[in-house]
Formats: structure tokens, C-alpha cells, sequence
């Protein structure tokens, strides 16, 4: 006869005692396993909401960005970069820039690492009277934008036009009635007509693109000149035209630079606000599942020391019922001369098994609790997910240590009983 | 000169009462037991006969005076060597059997093996004692499927099995018909004539009468008859 056939004999014997010490274990364990796959389960819930909101926020702001470009390609160019010392008030009321600089600060341009231009229009602009015509016109040279080194090479918003050739705004061809291939003759000069505009309802109705080099020779100006159109792009802040002065004057220092387009600063704003939204967005979703969080958490922290202590209570007051109910036996155990550790052994061993099983059966009806209710109170996550093997192997250690912790009191009373005692009264 | 196998001197046990002033239920008793004794104590309840035995049991500390089985002082030693102790030289069988209740017979006998160091030969020897005692064809049945002469017969192999010497019997025939005592005494008899010592505590006349020394216990005292 051996300890452990003593145990597993009294183990069969008092079967419901045995079983109700398990149930009380398990019912610690499922509690425990239970309470944290319900936190794991926020935490894995919030993390995925945080992330597919910042998806979402990415993809709107991307979608942003590119309705932006193209609102802003549709109204053409909006930065305009004058020479140095040029009177913007000037600018405004003539229509352009009576200073000139030379033709390869566009090259300095596009061979920095400027990011907030795009687009480099050198452009050669005058009003002048047309005198073969005898009209005022905006004569505009233009050579084809310049792509900057640092990027691939984009669309351009105007197509270059080739020497000899001219383009026509509304009315500078309606009225004549030019078109398309016809000759005419601009200061002395024989040009073809390369494309006549329909009327746009701005000063482009009375301008005439021609070549940079045909427009430069025409004005004297070879080498010159006096403005460059460019294309705000990747602004950060809502004050762009500061972002885009600062990166251009540390290129191009004392030219002046405007931007015009309303609608191009609308969007912007629109942008940035719809950014400021979704990140404000973000915030609320974090701030939400973090006050969920906290109210399981305090959930878990009421319930989890109640059942813990309700299942130790439960296994303290089974095996003193289970030593009274054995206190002749225990006599005569001692009687026989079986020693008290030996007894306490027995109690303990006992109390370990209910643990083990009672570890395992708690741990079978949590993994059983979450695949029923997965979807209702785990949000459908995957039970591998929700519990971790190395919390279950640790649940499985501790759940007999709890148990043989519970019965360790009554079990040490037990064995230390004094055999003349229970003998005498029996 | 024989060793005694118990042997008492000056004995004296008081039980603590609740007036504070102790209470005395042995007073100066001295019992020795050689091998081949077989001693029967009667007297009324309350005289003290349990307490003597317990006490002789080395179960239960005298007061004063002393207690030696086979020449040792159980008393001297801790408690761990005491239950050793009683496990290999005492033997004890009781009015109500005590037996473990989901042990079947074997394993009832086999409990000696958890108290006393491994004895190889105590499965042998308890088959041997439980045929002798018409108990062969109950090996696996628990003492709820036995009657009572059965159980007490089981309690008696459960007490001898182990090799003790002594045998402190706490009426071991009250709960017996005359058949099933007549076995238990002829055993216990047989036990004392082959060497061992029994002290057996009765009130039955029938039972006495088969011990070979009768003693009478009066006011925790000793008296031959």
C-alpha cells in the first residue's frame, strides 16, 4: 500500500467531495481565463479599429492629395517666382514683371532638391501693343517646363511651343478671324498660327504664347527672363506660401514670389481640416476602447479575487469536511503508527489532484465558454489568439498550488490530531 | 530471566478538568507483561482501562511513572520514531473494528506497510493469517460487504500482521456472537502462546475467562482476582 493508492482509493470512495473540490477549482481557472481573453480581446479589437481607422485615414488624405493635384493642375500654375527687387505692386496692376533674371535660374531651380514647386515654367511676359494689329496683347515666351532632377518627369499643364509658331487667346483670333495654320506677322515677324484658344473669360483671351527665344529676341531681351510659373505641391502647413518662400529664396535668394488661386487655398484647408478630423477621429476611437478597457479591467479586478476567494473558501471548507468526516480513520491511521506527514501527504496529495483536474476542467470550459460565445463577447477573435499556452501552462502549475494552499490548514490540523484523543471519545 | 514486553511502572495519568484541578485516572499502577501472557482487564466504565491501554500503546503520555515495550521507552523518542516505534512492536484492535471503510480487506491489512518500513513478506503473511481466519474468499471486498465477526477478524490479522509483539485489545468482542468471539480469543490466545503479549480490555465474563490472567481495575488501581 502506497500514498498514492491510499489517495486514489478515498478518491473513489467520497466521489461527490472529490468532485465539488474540482468544480470550485474550475470554476477559479474559467473565471481567470475567462476575464483575460475578455481583456485580450479589447486590446486585439482596439488595436484592429486603431489601424484600420489610420488606413482609412491614409487612403482619404491620399485621396485628398490627388483630388488636390488635380484641382490644381486644373487651374494651371499658382506660384509665380519674380526677379529680385521686382515691384509686386507693379506686377498687379501691369499684368507683369518689368524686371527681368536670367534664364538659367530655372536650371538652378530644377537641379535643387525642392519639393514644395513642381512644374518650372520660365516664362518672358510683356504687355505690348500688337502693331500690325493695333491692339494691346500680353505676349508671353514660354519654352516647355523644366522637370526637376530630383523627380520623374511629370505632365506638363502647358505644351512648349516651337519656334515660329504662335497660339492665339479668343480675341486676338476671333476678331481677325485667324486659324489654325495661318501666317501673320507679330513686330515685324512672320509667325504660324499653332492653335487658337476658345474664349476662357480671363486675360489669356488677349495673349499670344510664343517661343522663349522668339519672345526674348522680339523684346531684346536674350537670356532673360522675368518670371517663373511653378506649381505648389506637398505643403505641410496651412501657411504655404511661407513654406514655399522659405525653400525658394534659400535657392533663389531676393525674388519675389505670390501665389494666386483661391480655390487652390480652399482645397488646402479643406485637406488639412479633413486630416485634423481624421487624426481627432483616431484620438476618439483610442479614447473609447481605452475607457473599455478600464471599466473590464475593474471588472476584473472585483472578479477575479471574489471567485478566487470563493473557490479557496470552497476547497477550505471541503477538506475540513472531509477531515471531520475521517477523524476515526486518522486515529487509527495513527494508531498504526503512520506518521503525521505522512497523513498531511495524503490530504495534500489529494487536494493537488483536484487542483490538476480541476486546472484541466477549467481550462476545458473556458476554451469551450469563448468558442460559444466567440462572436457575442470576443468580437469573433481566434481562441488561439485570445489565449496565450504559456498563460495556460501557467494556470495549470498554479491551480494545484492554489488547491494543496487552500487545504494545507485543515490538512495540517488534520494530521497533527492526537490519536489517544479521537480513540478515547470514539 | 525473560524480558517483559511491556512493562509499566508507577504509572499515573491525569486528565485536565475545567475546575482547573486535574483529574487522576491511573494512580501508581504497575503491569508488567512477559511473552505468553494473555491478561484480561475488566472494570467498570470510567475506571481507567482505556486510558491504560493507551498509554500502554504508546499513544498517549502518562502523567508519571513509566512505560516500557520491549525494554524501550516509547515516550523518549520524538513523535516520528514513536510512530515508528508502535508500528513494528504494537498492535491494536478495537470494539468498533476501525477499519478504512474504501480499503478492501488486503489493502485494510496492507495499511501496516505505510507506518512501518517495506516488509517484502507481509502480503504473504497477511494471505496466510486472513486463510487461517476463514477470510480467504474476502481478499477484495470492502468492510461494508463483511459482517461483523469478518471486520473484527480483519482488525485482528490488521494488528497482527505487522510483527508486533503486543497486542492491546479494547474490547475486542462487544460487538461479536459467541461463534465469531470464540474465533478472535482462540486467536489472540494462540498469538500469546506462540510469544506475544495480549492485554485485552472486556466486560464479557466469557471473554475473561479465556484470558490466562485476570486483572481488576478499580479507581485506576489494579487488582488480581
Amino acid at each position: 500500500m502506497t500514498v498514492c493508492q491510499l489517495v486514489t482509493r478515498e478518491l473513489a470512495y467520497r466521489k461527490w467531495n472529490f468532485l465539488l473540490a474540482i468544480l470550485a477549482v474550475a470554476m477559479a481557472a474559467t473565471t481567470y481565463l475567462l476575464t483575460s481573453a475578455l481583456l485580450k480581446s479589447t486590446d486585439l479589437t482596439t488595436a484592429a479599429l486603431v489601424s484600420r481607422k489610420v488606413l482609412d485615414t491614409e487612403r482619404a488624405m491620399l485621396r485628398l492629395e490627388d483630388e488636390m493635384r488635380k484641382s490644381m493642375k486644373g487651374l494651371g500654375f499658382n506660384i509665380y517666382i519674380f526677379p529680385e527687387n521686382q515691384d509686386l505692386g507693379e506686377v498687379y496692376d501691369k499684368g507683369f514683371a518689368s524686371k527681368t533674371m536670367p534664364e538659367t535660374y530655372v536650371e538652378k531651380l530644377a537641379n535643387s532638391s525642392i519639393i514644395t514647386v513642381n512644374h518650372l515654367l520660365p516664362a518672358l511676359t510683356q504687355k505690348l501693343t500688337w502693331p500690325e494689329q493695333k491692339r494691346s496683347i500680353i505676349l508671353i515666351g514660354i519654352r516647355g517646363e523644366v522637370p526637376l532632377a530630383h523627380r520623374n518627369p511629370l505632365e506638363p499643364l502647358i505644351d512648349p511651343v516651337a519656334s515660329g509658331q504662335i497660339v492665339l487667346g479668343c480675341e486676338l483670333h476671333q476678331g481677325p478671324g485667324f486659324k489654325p495654320g495661318d501666317k501673320l506677322s507679330l513686330m515685324g515677324r512672320e509667325f504660324t498660327i499653332a492653335k487658337c484658344h476658345p474664349e476662357r473669360g480671363s486675360k489669356d483671351d488677349i495673349t499670344a504664347w510664343v517661343n522663349l527665344s522668339d519672345a526674348q529676341q522680339l523684346l531684346g531681351k536674350q537670356g532673360l527672363i522675368n518670371e517663373i510659373q511653378a506649381l505648389e505641391c506637398n505643403c505641410v502647413t496651412i501657411d504655404r506660401l511661407a513654406e514655399v518662400r522659405k525653400d525658394l529664396l534659400a535657392i533663389l535668394p531676393g525674388t519675389r514670389v505670390i501665389e494666386i488661386g483661391s480655390q487652390a487655398l480652399a482645397r488646402a484647408e479643406a485637406r488639412l481640416h479633413a486630416g485634423a478630423t481624421a487624426t481627432q477621429e483616431l484620438a476618439s476611437v483610442k479614447a473609447q476602447r481605452s475607457e473599455l478597457r478600464v471599466q473590464r479591467e475593474t471588472l476584473a479586478a472585483l472578479l477575479l479575487p471574489l471567485i478566487a476567494l470563493m473557490g479557496l473558501l470552497a476547497v477550505i471548507v471541503l477538506t475540513l469536511l472531509n477531515v471531520r468526516e475521517r477523524l476515526a480513520e486518522i486515529g487509527v491511521f495513527l494508531a498504526l503508527g503512520i506518521h503525521s506527514t505522512t497523513l498531511l501527504a495524503v490530504f495534500l496529495i489529494k487536494a493537488v489532484v483536484s487542483g490538476v483536474l480541476g486546472g484541466v476542467l477549467g481550462a476545458a470550459l473556458a476554451l469551450l465558454g469563448i468558442a460559444v460565445c466567440r462572436e457575442r463577447l470576443f468580437d469573433g477573435h481566434a481562441i488561439a489568439a485570445l489565449l496565450d499556452p504559456s498563460e495556460l501552462a501557467w494556470l495549470l502549475v498554479s491551480m494545484p498550488v492554489f488547491a494543496a494552499s487552500a487545504a494545507w490548514v485543515p490538512s495540517f490540523w488534520a494530521s497533527r490530531r492526537d490519536p489517544a484523543e479521537v480513540l478515547r471519545h470514539d | 530471566m525473560t524480558e517483559n514486553i511491556l512493562q509499566i511502572s508507577s504509572l499515573e495519568k491525569h486528565y485536565p478538568a475545567r475546575s482547573g484541578k486535574d483529574v487522576p485516572v491511573l494512580r501508581e499502577l504497575d503491569l508488567s507483561l512477559s511473552p505468553g501472557d494473555f491478561v484480561a482487564l475488566r472494570g467498570p466504565s470510567g475506571c481507567g482501562k482505556t486510558t491504560l491501554l493507551l498509554c500502554a500503546g504508546a499513544l498517549l503520555r502518562p502523567t508519571a511513572g513509566s512505560v516500557l515495550i520491549d525494554a524501550s521507552n516509547p515516550y523518549a523518542l520524538s513523535a516520528a520514531a514513536r510512530s515508528a516505534f508502535r508500528a513494528a512492536h504494537v498492535g491494536f484492535v478495537f470494539q468498533n473494528f476501525h477499519l478504512v471503510p474504501y480499503l478492501s480487506v488486503l489493502d485494510n491489512i496492507m495499511l501496516c506497510g505505510l507506518a512501518a518500513a517495506p516488509q517484502p513478506t507481509l502480503p504473504t503473511r497477511a494471505i496466510d493469517m486472513l486463510d487461517k481466519l476463514g477470510l480467504s474468499h474476502r481478499l477484495h471486498h470492502r468492510p461494508a460487504e463483511l459482517s461483523t465477526g469478518e471486520q473484527q477478524r480483519v482488525a485482528l490479522v490488521r494488528a497482527l500482521a505487522g510483527g508486533a509483539n503486543l497486542i492491546l485489545a479494547d474490547e475486542p468482542t462487544g460487538n461479536l456472537d459467541a461463534a465469531n468471539s470464540r474465533i478472535l480469543l482462540d486467536t489472540l490466545a494462540n498469538f500469546a502462546s506462540e510469544g506475544g503479549a495480549v492485554l485485552m480490555v472486556t466486560h464479557e465474563p466469557s471473554a475473561s475467562d479465556r484470558a490466562f490472567t485476570r486483572l481488576d481495575m478499580r479507581d485506576g488501581c489494579l487488582h488480581s482476582c
